[in-house]
């Protein structure tokens, strides 16, 4: 396993699930109450330090009974490493730790999640839409139950008819 | 005239709890809120701000975006990895280049293709070109925007001659799409070789141009010195990438810590501002222009004279065009990798490129087959945005145009 896996694992050995490496890239999934805690770690300890927020991003399994990932990257301008720490949560209690208070550019990328995929970060300062409008009715977009045209709400949508009005 | 009295009324009241002042007319303050866009010349795109003000101080700012908001990571599970290349164009469409070149990195690090040297020069060749026309267009219209009007034509006279070389190149301007997954899609003739050896003899005295325009322009310094000062460790946890974190002084360039294309062979050197400022912002794009036409020269030299520009990966590179129409074996090739597309394998990766405006990742999860389970496009615009609040706070309304403009931000990468 690699060195930094192994260290987030002795430091969390509860809070550690797995740690994947492939084509270069570091990905842990970590368990969700230890997310904040790992965070932390990862912003200051001087081994880690990984002081540059790459990265928020969300996963759909649909199939799965924890539904949905969320994925940080992580970078550290000091030791030129990064890691990717992964978590699930499943649809019913759809909420992570946000970790807006570590990184602040976190801010707007967990909205971005929440307004695609529908996860809510908890102690987020600003859990609001943020690409589609704030009353869009329609869901979450990212979903793949969501269909690529939409879910139709626009065939209601009352046209003028052109011909009509010349 | 009731009505005005009214108002005279309320603008000049007095405070009974402040027995110095009770006597005098106090002037009275209240906040103020105002839209700016989205519809704004100056936001380069549609951009709403809604600003509280103090006076004509920012208290806070409020940034409404996804007018252009397309849903391309939700078209990109919907087709073959391949087909998602023109999407790519229309992210940062002042840019496009870069942003094919960043996608097919992408890709290409998920299927583990190595590609041919020629077409690693050739990337990066066009990549740096793309570079300095994005440092251009910035230059012209962040000028333009705070009031410098004359180095708005200049710029974009020189803009002109590399966008007619990318018309000759690809046969369009700003919509490339150029790059393929595996290599390019094709070599240079030799016009644009010496059309772009030309412009290397060209170009060099036409920065230090733009640099009389505005360097000793006491508007220009007076808009952009000390203004929207953000510190190293501030501009790492908003995630600020690219000239507009290097001007914080953190030595930060993809392309010398994670090298790619035909960057590791060339010696250049990443400028690193000090201030933090919007000047700052400025010098570094003005340098890096001069660095890139340093890398274009040394890739020019290097090059390989002959060789293929496109991996033999049969099952996943497309075949060369003119053996699609006189060949069944390559016309099948074609057709199954448009309808059906290859099977990557399953896995998940992240890449980051160095764009112009900063680091420009996919973050790509295979289930294996031919389409993307999920593409996620880290674009710098929108991650930029995410620390307008912070870096506007305090500032003078016209302050707002500079600071977001010192991002370089495209709202089609923004909003994608």
């Amino acid at each position: 396993m690699h060195p930094l896996a192994e260290t987030i694992q002795a430091r969390f050995p509860d809070g550690f699930v797995s740690a994947q490496e492939w084509r270069g890239d570091l990905a842990v999934t970590v368990k969700r109450e230890a997310l904040h805690a790992i965070g932390r770690f990862l912003k200051d300890d001087p081994a880690m330090a990984c002081d540059y927020m790459v990265l928020v991003s969300s996963v759909d399994w649909p199939d799965e009974e924890e539904r949905f990932e969320v994925v940080y990257e992580v970078y550290s301008i000091r030791h030129r490493h990064r890691i990717r720490v992964k978590t699930r949560v499943p649809e019913y209690d759809c909420y992570v730790d946000s970790l807006t208070d570590i990184w602040p550019g976190a801010d707007f990328m967990e909205r971005e999640v929440f307004d695609m995929m529908g996860i809510r970060f908890n102690n987020h300062p600003d859990m609001r839409r943020i690409l589609m409008p704030d009353d869009f009715p329609e869901g979450y977009p990212l979903r793949k139950d969501f269909p690529l045209q939409g879910k139709g709400w626009r065939d209601t949508f009352d046209f003028l008819n052109e011909g009509a009005a010349s | 005239m009731a009505h005005l009295e009214d108002q005279r009324e309320t603008v000049y009241k007095v405070d009974p709890a402040n027995p110095e002042t009770k006597d005098l007319p106090i002037l009275r303050t209240e906040e103020l809120l105002l839209n700016m866009g989205p519809q704004h010349p100056a936001t380069h795109g549609v951009l709403k701000v809604i600003l509280d003000l103090e006076g004509e101080r920012i208290t806070k700012s409020t940034v409404v975006m996804g007018f252009l908001h397309r849903g391309v990571e939700k078209l990109a599970e919907y087709g073959t990895y391949h087909q998602f290349i023109p999407h790519t164009d229309r992210l940062d469409y002042v840019c496009a280049m870069y942003n094919n070149f960043a996608y097919c990195r992408a890709v290409e690090k998920l299927l583990n293709v190595t590609v041919p040297e020629r077409a690693e020069y050739l990337r990066t060749i066009v990549a740096e070109v793309q570079r300095i026309i994005g440092h251009l267009f910035w230059l012209g219209t962040q000028a333009l925007d705070i009031g410098a009007m004359t180095v708005f034509f200049y710029t974009f006279r020189d803009r002109e001659i590399l966008l007619d070389w990318f018309d000759e190149l690809c046969g369009a301007r700003l919509t490339t799409s150029w790059y393929r997954i595996g290599g390019v899609e094709r070599d240079f003739t030799d016009s644009l070789e010496t059309k772009i050896r030309d412009f290397l003899a060209y170009f060099p005295p036409k920065i230090d141009e733009y640099v009389v325009f505005l360097e000793k322009n006491r508007i220009w310094l007076a808009r952009t010195v000390g203004v929207a000062v953000i510190s190293a460790e501030d501009a790492l946890g908003y995630g600020l990438s690219g000239p507009t974190l290097r001007g914080s002084g953190v030595d930060y360039d993809l392309r010398k810590y994670e090298s790619y294309g035909a960057y590791p062979k060339c010696e250049f050197s990443v400028p690193v501002g000090k201030n933090g400022d919007t000047y700052d912002r400025y010098w570094i794009r003005i340098e890096e222009m001069r660095e890139s036409i340093k890398i274009i020269q040394q890739c020019m030299d290097q090059m390989p004279e002959e060789g293929p520009v496109m991996a033999d990966v049969p099952s996943v590179t497309l075949p060369p065009k003119n053996r699609v129409f006189t060949n069944l074996e390559s016309m099948i090739q074609q057709f199954k990798l448009f309808s059906q597309g290859f099977d990557a394998p399953p896995g998940e990766i992240y890449c980051g490129t160095e764009a112009h405006k900063g680091e420009l990742g996919f973050y790509i999860v295979s289930t294996g087959g031919g389409k993307p389970y999920r593409l996620k496009i880290r674009s710098p615009s929108f991650i930029h945005m995410g620390a307008f609040d912070y870096m506007a706070k305090g500032y003078m309304i016209a302050d707002a145009v500079t600071i977001f403009g010192s991002y370089d931000i495209v709202m089609g990468e923004c909003d994608r």
